[in-house]
């Protein structure tokens, strides 16, 4: 059995409640019909989504804002109910058993939401209670992990006295204080300078290291790439990739993806750009003419005469290497964030 | 930096005792309530003491009250400071927790029922709503003087009420908490707490109203007015007042719906 899985998972938010507004309405309906347009106002956040996630795996949920990573996350952790189809983590049902499920499992949060009426040390000692831990062990436990991601001496500081890289690392010894065996971590790193960021891409590889199963979104394909075994790469609630990120970029389209902003429509510029030598595949979106060229960007050249002989003026130009964003972006005609 | 982290746990760990958990929320909320003492007692007593120096003191210094007045008044004042800080304990945290700080979140992951997360905050409620009455009490005998009337021989009648009262107002709180959107909030004050004083018997006894019969009956939805009457009934008994039989039923019945509809809304905003 698998640290996590998930069949035919499907998540709609009724119109009513659809995620942040709040209102007293009539009970969530029934999940529509497979393949039925969603009624007005309803959120399809996830459709059906399949996941393996092994013991002891390093996985990435990787896509944009609003792909359904954050959703995913949530029916992982019980905090959100499936419309349909079943997930488990560590064999226990996570709508059937939520109780079992929290114990096997540490959350660390997109935004630190420590208790701000507490000190950190308290945050932890009484975290480690709601999970049936006695005080001395929580405080021996609460010390160590503080030590282990460098913020020992913030044992005793007011939370709001902490930089939010310290936060984050607060919220990660509260997500281990009671020794998890699977950590989930949503966008740890968003809102975090680079070298907090590199700091905790350390401390999250040392886990890993000692076998923790860890499941952490991300839009960020830096991230995803250094840190996971495997990636799932989900968009509006499908997944569209999921392999280690060795065999994810080897399956992205060959050659450097060329992004050039014109003055106008790309149409006419995406036709021409197609008959030059180097050009694997062009393609336009609006004003976005976006070219995979196996040469480079030595066709930059000839890509600004094509587009000026279409009639367009050149606003911008931007080149990435072969990489999870050109794959993703070949699939889904957008860019990560 | 260290890295040495421990290898993870393969055992499934044990059951936890529900009951050590609600105690570790509870000493979590009693923990923070203590720290904040001052402020607590502040917000939910400064409304009713103000009202025990205009008119438990100063009208009837100025003779434009009777001195039964403050026979009449005492018992209230009681019942609003148990009632506003029952609901203000629960219900102001719930807007924060729930609006924008997400702090209860590291409770919702404890592994035990969410509904047990939301009767803790109804029960440290309810023992707020308690020392708030415990304290006032004192206070405003001391501003009123000497209060005809006045008699502690009931106390048994007197904690029910106290109990019964802070448990359905702090009931109240969690769906009031839970319900209302954070942007609203101010909204809650105006248009239901305050209501709820003025037509909860509070600064009259209900059997006073015996003058405006269709306010005598349109006041019974309110629950201020069984805290009020109860309080009455068991403090100065020499007062017309509702019977105390009544004011029981009719509180556990009110602590009973509003008990159901602040765990579904806790539910609701907890399981998305």
């Amino acid at each position: 059995m698998p640290a996590i899985q998930t069949r035919g998972l499907r998540k709609v938010y009724p119109a009513s409640t659809a995620k942040t507004a709040r209102a007293a309405g009539p009970p969530p309906p029934g999940a529509p019909p497979p393949g039925a347009p969603p009624p007005r106002g309803e959120v399809i956040a996830l459709k059906a989504l399949d996941l393996d996630v092994a013991e002891g795996e390093f996985f990435g949920l990787l896509g944009p804002n609003g792909a359904g990573k954050t959703t995913t996350i949530g029916i992982l952790t019980t905090r959100v109910r499936a419309t349909a189809g079943t997930a488990h983590v560590g064999s226990q049902d996570v709508t059937g058993n939520a109780v079992k499920v929290r114990q096997l499992i540490g959350v660390v949060p997109q935004r630190p939401n420590p208790d701000r009426s507490l000190n950190v040390l308290e945050n932890l000692i009484f975290h480690a209670a709601y999970f049936g831990i006695p005080r001395s062990t929580a405080h021996e436990r609460a010390m160590r992990l503080l030590e282990q991601v460098d913020i020992a001496d913030k044992a005793h500081a007011k939370v709001d006295a902490m930089s939010g890289g310290q936060q984050q690392r607060l919220m990660i010894v509260r997500a281990l204080i009671h020794e998890p065996r699977v950590l989930f971590l949503d966008e740890p790193t968003v809102g975090l300078d680079p070298q907090a960021r590199l700091s905790l891409w350390e401390i999250l590889r040392a886990l890993h290291a000692k076998g923790r199963t860890i499941v952490m979104t991300t839009h960020y394909m830096e991230e995803a790439d250094k840190l996971c075994d495997r990636i799932a790469i989900i968009d509006r609630g499908e997944l569209l990739e999921l392999d280690t990120p060795e065999a994810l970029k080897q399956r992205a389209p060959g050659g450097t993806l060329i992004e050039i902003t014109l003055g106008g429509p790309a149409d006419s510029a995406a036709g021409r750009a197609r008959l030059l030598e180097g050009v694997l595949r062009a393609e336009a979106q609006g004003p976005m003419l976006r070219v995979f060229s196996d040469r480079g960007g030595r066709v930059i050249s000839q890509l600004i005469q094509a587009a000026e002989e279409a009639g367009a003026n050149v606003h911008n130009i931007s080149l990435t290497e072969p990489s999870l964003e050109t794959l993703f972006v070949a699939r889904t005609g957008r860019k990560l964030d | 930096m260290t890295t040495a982290f421990p290898s993870r746990v393969a055992a499934a760990p044990n059951d936890v005792s529900v009951w050590f958990v609600f105690l570790a929320l509870l000493r979590r909320d009693m923990h923070v309530a203590r720290k904040e003492i001052v402020f607590f007692l502040v917000r939910t007593t400064m409304q009713p003491l103000l009202f025990v120096i205009v008119f438990g003191y100063l009208l009837p210094k100025m003779n434009f009250v009777g001195s039964g007045y403050q026979t009449a008044l005492l018992p209230d004042i009681l019942a609003v400071s148990l009632s506003l800080s029952a609901i203000q304990s629960v219900a102001l945290p719930m807007v924060q927790d729930f609006g924008w700080t997400k702090e209860i979140e590291d409770r919702l992951l404890a592994p035990v029922p969410t509904q047990l997360i939301a009767a803790e905050k109804i029960v440290a409620g309810m023992i707020q709503g308690v020392i708030a009455a415990l304290f006032v009490l004192p206070i405003a005998r001391l501003v009123m003087g000497p209060i005809p009337g006045l008699t502690l021989t009931h106390l048994g009648e007197v904690a029910a009420i106290v109990l019964l009262g802070s448990l359905a107002f702090s009931a109240l709180g969690m769906w009031l908490g839970t319900a209302i959107a954070p942007q609203q909030i101010g909204l809650m004050f105006s248009v239901i707490i305050a209501p709820m004083l003025f037509f909860g018997c509070a600064y009259y006894p209900w059997r006073g109203l015996d003058v405006v019969p269709v306010m005598k009956y349109l006041v019974l939805v309110n629950p201020m007015v069984y805290v009020a009457e109860g309080m009455r009934g068991a403090l100065t008994p020499d007062v017309p007042h509702m019977s105390l039989a009544v004011v029981g039923v009719a509180l556990l019945v009110i602590a009973g719906v509003f008990w159901t509809l602040g765990m579904r809304s806790f539910f609701k905003r907890a399981i998305g």
